[in-house]
């Protein structure tokens, strides 16, 4: 034990090490490993994995900095591990909660049966901002609304996977999570080998089936593009890599006309038809005929190519509303109305500001909750209760009663945490997981996902805006070495 | 393939040869610098500027054509938008727009490059720069390699091709133009030894001194001009650049199947050179000639521009 000589769990569940500081079964392998470098050797692989990504120029650059410096998005070489039996549970739990929520979706813009039986209170499902009734009576074909989601999970001090919140419009971070995993294969590779890990490497085949699978009726072979809002987008990087990864053109607003009721794309050879295009543009600016008006980042008239079905957009319009915070507190009841189902993996308890009871507990309990915007991600829009000054949770209340629709409240989670390479040597910092799922014919869970670590000693914030890093992850096949040793 | 696309890539190969072409011209002068006796003060860097031809922008921000700022505006200068740093900042602007059409080596190679450029930014004499003009010269070397072995040689190939050859045959042309800038204010040199040592430095900045003395043996002003602008086979001669242009070109006219104004255009273009004789040429002046060389060129790029980079509804 040289590595990890020093390192302490502190009363949190950690992803490698049991609570008596041995390493949990599924993990064993993998810090014996990491025990038998030396020191300097890890450090020397952490340094080779970050040179690889900065010449990759996986990087972002630094806002407001005109010699135009970047950074790479930080990448710890432990990975965190997921035993087989554990991920089954994840797997279902995924599956059953994307078709539920497609379910919704569709029903909310056509029969709003879920409403009329309230399950759900109408007016918190109409008073979202990411309800466009725009989309009402839009049916995509197969009924697809989800094409493509990234759920975050979390875990407690007992190692209970909660879902934390569902991403349903543009959920980005998969090509960190191939990335990652073919860097990682070149710094730990004896492990890596020894291990029976999953492979995540087939994603861009998953994704372009996927696709096609969703291509408007009657289309043998779509010609399919992905859309993205171009080069200044901080996820270009990922959109030109799904791209590549599918063989497919990545296209521009500026690629993109719409006439004859067909979406065309702009070539050499003169106009070409396209059939399935998975855009990463959010809604609001897709289309200046019926979104906002001064986005010149969409196509005008692709928004009523997609209703009249000569256009598949994955994923579909208007899917926004499933992952509204306030309807997310929802999504057991809606696991329930649609599929007769209980829910595989919890939500966390969610108070819905909404709801006069609700607010008063919240308020009083600022400093123990996190607050959270109902329509915002990236850890914007938030009050961490345990770590917030007096004064910014007087700003925080003042919001809340001027527009209490727009903000819901959780329990603080203590979150897991996964052994990580810091100055000091091995440290636990705190994780959280989004792995992705595909819909097209059936519903595929790929088997890894994003770890996002928070690099920050204690910090419970993993957003790379906030000195968040990412870990590969790696899913074991089945084996009966793992056991279950989470108690 | 895309209109876009086929714009992106073939901007990001001119600029990867511009790029390259930058590195030969300050190595020419430093040459010249070197090999030549007679003392030409503090302008002695002034040719590069004036044929560049970005010297009114030159003459605007700089006071004197001395090493440190004409070493400036041509490297480093991120206000010139033909300095070294800035030709290879649009490269990589270009390659992260086609980032899925090239392949993963060509961005990683661009990409180093770029990183390269900006870690020497803060350099201003020659002596220290010496080896960085030779490693952006191996990079595009490397990347000209890259593009023949990882690329498919379908449309976006022969766009890049032509991008380059263009971009090469211009630069050749300017090359010839650093020199006939050197020559003016003393036309007397004209054949003496120091005009043929002039004559060798341009060549070596080509790569073409070793293949020139293979065939004719002694360097001067005539053989030169026939080498580096007529001959059939060298590399950097314009009229071999605009050869294989105008094989790609009409490559890509037979793989899209429409007919398009460039291929006339470049036909006229190949045409002015395989037409031309050495003897007719210099008479007529070799600047001038230059001169009426670009002006073409200029014409071809323009009908690339509306053949197949802005696409209209008819």
């Amino acid at each position: 034990m040289e590595n990890f000589k020093d390192y302490e769990t502190e009363g949190f569940y950690d992803e490698l090490i049991a609570p008596d500081g041995t390493p949990r079964l599924a993990s064993k392998l993998l810090v014996d490993r990491i025990n038998g470098l030396t020191a300097k050797d890890l450090r020397r692989r952490q340094k080779a994995a970050e040179r690889a990504l900065y010449q990759q120029g996986i990087t972002f650059s630094v806002k407001g900095d005109r010699k135009g410096t970047e950074k790479i998005f930080p990448f710890d070489i432990i990975p965190r591990i997921v035993p087989s039996k554990e991920w089954t549970t994840i797997e279902s739990g995924l599956s059953q909660r994307v078709r539920a929520l497609n379910l919704f979706i569709h029903d909310v813009y056509n029969d709003q049966k879920i409403l009329k039986d309230k399950v759900i209170p109408e007016s918190l499902v109409l008073s979202s901002e990411c309800y466009l009734p725009q989309c009402k009576g839009l049916s995509p074909r197969n009924g697809t609304w989800i094409q493509i989601t990234g759920s975050d999970l979390v875990r407690d001090t007992d190692g209970t996977y909660y879902v934390l919140e569902d991403n349903l419009r543009c959920p980005s971070g998969i090509s960190y999570v191939l990335q990652n995993r073919a860097i990682q294969k070149r710094t730990l590779p004896r492990a890596f080998g020894e291990m029976n890990v999953r492979p995540v490497s087939n994603y861009g085949n998953q994704l372009y089936e996927t696709l096609q699978d969703c291509a408007p009726e009657g289309v043998e072979e779509p010609n399919v593009v992905v859309l993205t809002p171009g080069i200044y987008n901080s996820a270009y990087y990922e959109h030109s890599y799904l791209a590549q990864q599918m063989g497919v053109p990545l296209a521009q607003g500026s690629d993109l006309v719409v006439f004859d009721e067909r979406v065309w794309l702009r070539t050499t050879r003169g106009f070409e038809k396209v059939d399935v295009i998975y855009r990463r543009i959010d809604d609001a600016f897709l289309d200046p005929t019926v979104f906002q008006e001064d986005s010149l980042l969409g196509v005008p008239g692709i928004f009523e190519c997609c209703r009249k079905g000569t256009v598949t957009l994955a994923n579909a319009p208007g899917t926004g509303i499933a992952d509204d915070k306030a309807v997310y507190a929802y999504v057991p009841q809606i696991i329930k109305y649609y599929l007769g189902e209980e829910p595989v993996i919890p939500n966390v308890p969610t108070f819905i500001c909404e709801d006069e009871k609700q607010r008063k507990h919240v308020l009083a309990n600022l400093k123990t909750l996190v607050v959270k915007a109902v329509n915002l991600s990236g850890g914007s829009g938030m009050l961490i209760g345990p770590s917030s000054t007096e004064q910014e949770r007087k700003e925080f209340a003042a919001l809340i009663e001027a527009n209490p629709r727009s903000y819901i409240a959780q329990p603080t989670l203590s979150l897991s945490r996964c052994p990580t390479l810091v100055a000091d040597g091995i440290e636990g910092r705190h994780v959280d997981f989004r792995p992705y799922v595909l819909y097209g014919k059936s519903v595929f869970v790929l088997p890894g996902g994003l770890t996002r670590v928070a690099l920050t000693k204690g910090s419970l914030i993993v957003n790379s805006s906030r000195n968040g890093g990412s870990k590969d992850t790696w899913v074991l096949g089945d084996d009966t070495l793992q056991g279950d040793d989470h108690a | 393939m895309l209109s876009r696309v086929a714009n992106s890539i073939y901007w990001m190969s001119r600029y990867l040869e511009r790029a390259d072409n930058v590195a030969r011209f300050v190595d020419v002068n430093s040459r010249l610098v070197l090999d030549s006796l007679r003392d030409r003060g503090p302008r002695q860097w002034e040719p590069l500027v004036l044929a560049s031809g970005d010297d009114a922008d030159f003459q605007a921000r700089y006071d004197i054509a001395d090493e440190t700022s004409v070493v400036k505006f041509l490297t480093f200068d991120p206000d010139n938008s033909n300095s070294i740093l800035s030709c290879v900042g649009h490269a990589r602007e270009n390659a992260r727009t086609i980032r899925e059409v090239i392949s993963s080596e060509m961005w990683e190679t661009i990409n180093s490059l770029y990183h390269f450029v900006e870690e020497h930014r803060r350099k201003r004499k020659i002596d220290d720069l010496l080896e960085f003009y030779a490693q952006v010269k191996r990079a595009n070397n490397m990347l000209t390699g890259l593009i023949e072995n990882t690329m498919s040689h379908g449309e976006s190939w022969h766009f890049s091709r032509m991008g380059r050859l263009l971009e090469r045959s211009d630069k050749t042309a300017r090359m010839l133009d650093v020199k006939y800038f050197l020559l003016l204010p003393n036309p007397q040199y004209v054949g003496t030894p120091y005009d043929s040592v002039e004559w060798g430095a341009v060549l070596a900045s080509a790569s073409g001194f070793e293949v020139y003395m293979k065939r004719f043996h002694r360097v001067d002003y005539k053989g030169v001009a026939q080498f580096l602008i007529l001959d059939e086979h060298f590399p950097r001669s314009i009229r071999s650049c605009v050869r294989g242009a105008a094989w790609s070109l009409s490559r890509i006219v037979d793989m899209v199947q429409t007919p398009v104004s460039a291929h006339g255009e470049m036909a006229k273009l190949e045409d002015m050179l395989e037409t031309a004789q050495v003897e007719n040429l210099l008479g007529a002046g070799l600047h001038e000639f230059v001169d009426v060389f670009q002006f073409n060129l200029n014409v071809v790029d323009q009908a690339l521009y509306k053949s197949f980079f802005a696409l209209e509804r008819a």
